[in-house]
């Protein structure tokens, strides 16, 4: 059992709500699990397993994104409940992480929901057109984003019910150790499922060397991450600049420049 | 009535900026009819007012003119909302264009602009800076989350100003630019840099043990030297099993197995593994 007060039931709903609000608007990473699990860990007075948390679902759902119509798992049910389970139900990292994955693929059927009711919307937002009424074209708009901070709190409370009067942990205490020890051992490289939807959505053959660049510098090197992008960046500048294919264009133009110069003279 | 010709009709800075700030809502009604038209139309509001002040029927066609489907990349949407701001200028100051140019061009937009917006956007600028911020916070070092929230959100709404401001100013001129070989570097240039980074996650930022013991003896010192499959790997090269376990998924995952169900996948492995006593 854990106390929490009435006002950290509160915080973490309105942490819910914003992150359901923004995962649609998709603007402010609010909803990403670094922010979400970090904001978490500080309302349950843990900032620092919320972080770690956070980092690794992050890490996990790095390729996670919507394209066009299509909906892509949603991360923050994940991150909501991840923290809760491993701060509040005291389970370990890798558990939390486990048990909060299935919530993504519900928070996707949720997402659907919610992007297919916002329809109403829109035929309510003709009608205010065709009367010129701008103002209500504004406020249909942004009511939908009602049904959307929704999607984000009401499975938090939930969470919250459920953790809170123990169900869930007596539950998780059920798990053969083979198992919880088997998420742990899992929790170190299930983020290579992150990194393998970077890599496919880059979908370039010719420039996988780079990945193996990268690959054995970091194996043999005690660089940090901001080293890496920074030798990225000032290799990824210098192969455009010194790439045949945009320097014969730029070529061409000037040789063009400079025969039109002689046929001149 | 007669036009005067000498008073053009112009939006203002402060137009221009409570326009970017409203595509903060570009997708706040989005919804599987027509995805983000009323966001492109609430983002035009304080322009269409502006042009059309005084003349309702003409801000009733305004209206119904940008309720139309629209959906692209967001932030860098703005070059198109800027783009359509240029042409509504134009047409409240008598130029002839009418809807269906209008409309031409924002469709015609779209597309492109997501097919670069996307990869780079979602491929490769968040997830680039969302590492960056993670492999600190798996530390536990809290200054990780915070940089990502900062310099993510910083880079994001410069370019939500500066796409509407450049697409504002040069108009449909712009789409002379995007077929330069500009956006080509681009793209490409973030893959290098998303690639190379990537690379280097694989190896420091996971975790894999395979204790599976090889040789052991006795040292002279009395100490016990133990050899296991891990330590052979790691002489080779620290992090090739988890190279392979990412190519793995690479192609499962372009079979259009969902990254849920490969997750999940994952984690049997990882269960049955240590449950064998192959990883630890």
């Amino acid at each position: 059992m854990y106390d929490i007060s009435f006002w950290q039931i509160i915080a973490i709903l309105v942490v819910a709500a914003i992150g359901g609000m923004d995962s649609v608007m998709d603007q402010f990473a609010f909803y990403r699990p670094l922010t979400t699990c970090t904001l978490l860990g500080l309302i349950l007075g843990d900032v620092t397993t919320g972080a770690i948390i956070g980092g690794t679902l992050e890490m996990i759902t790095l390729g996670w994104m919507n394209v066009g119509a299509a909906q892509a798992p949603d991360p923050l049910l994940a991150s909501l409940i991840a923290p809760i389970l491993v701060i509040m139900g005291h389970q370990s990292i890798g558990t939390g992480i486990a048990m909060a994955i299935p919530a993504a693929a519900a928070g996707q059927i949720l997402g659907v929901i919610t992007r297919a009711l916002p329809v109403y919307f829109q035929h309510r937002a003709d009608k205010c057109a065709d009367n010129g009424n701008c103002a209500g074209i504004a406020i249909n708009n942004l009511l939908p984003l009602i049904l959307q901070a929704l999607r984000g709190a009401l499975p938090a409370y939930l969470i919250l019910a459920a953790v809170g009067t123990g169900t869930f942990q007596n539950m998780l205490d059920l798990l053969p150790v083979f198992i919880t020890k088997g998420l742990q051992v899992s929790g170190g490289f299930i983020v290579v499922v992150g990194y393998a939807l970077v890599i496919n959505m880059m979908e370039a053959k010719y420039l996988m060397t780079f990945l193996f660049l990268g690959f054995i510098l970091a194996a043999f090197t005690n660089l940090n991450l901001v080293a890496f992008g920074v030798i990225g960046t000032i290799i990824a500048i210098t192969y455009i600049q010194l790439n045949p294919k945009y320097f014969f264009k730029n070529m061409n133009n000037t040789s063009k420049k400079i025969l039109a110069e002689d046929e001149l003279d | 009535m007669k036009m005067n010709m000498s008073e053009k009709i112009k939006v203002t800075k402060q137009d221009l900026v409570r326009s970017c700030v409203l595509s903060t809502f570009l997708l706040a009604g989005w919804n599987f009819e027509r995805m983000q038209a009323m966001g492109f139309c609430h983002s035009l509001l304080p322009i269409i007012k502006r042009l059309y002040k005084g003349k309702p029927e003409e801000i009733v066609k305004a209206l119904k003119r940008h309720l139309v489907f629209y959906n692209t990349t967001p932030f860098i949407s703005n070059a198109i909302l800027g783009i359509t701001i240029a042409m509504e200028e134009e047409r409240a100051n008598g130029a002839e264009i009418d809807d269906n140019t209008i409309n031409a061009v924002k469709v015609g937009l779209i597309g492109p602009l997501a097919g670069v917006g996307d990869p780079l956007i979602w491929g490769t600028l968040r997830p680039m800076i969302a590492a960056v911020g993670a492999s600190m916070a798996i530390t536990g070092n809290v200054i990780g989350p915070i940089l990502f929230f900062v310099i993510y959100n910083v880079i994001r709404i410069t370019l939500m100003w500066f796409a509407l401001k450049i697409g504002y100013q040069k108009g449909v001129n712009i789409l002379e630019d995007l077929k330069g070989n500009m956006l080509e570097k681009l793209t490409e240039g973030a893959s290098i840099l998303g690639l190379f980074v990537i690379g280097a996650l694989i190896t420091k930022w996971t975790h894999i043990d395979i204790p599976i013991i090889v040789s052991e003896f006795v040292k002279q010192d009395g100490t016990m030297a133990i050899t296991t499959v891990q330590s052979i790997l790691d002489q080779l090269a620290p992090g090739l099993v988890s190279l392979l376990l990412t190519f793995l998924c690479m192609k499962i995952l372009k079979k259009g197995v969902s990254p849920i169900a490969v997750i999940f996948g994952m984690f049997a492995f990882g269960i049955i593994g240590s449950a064998l006593g192959i990883l630890q």
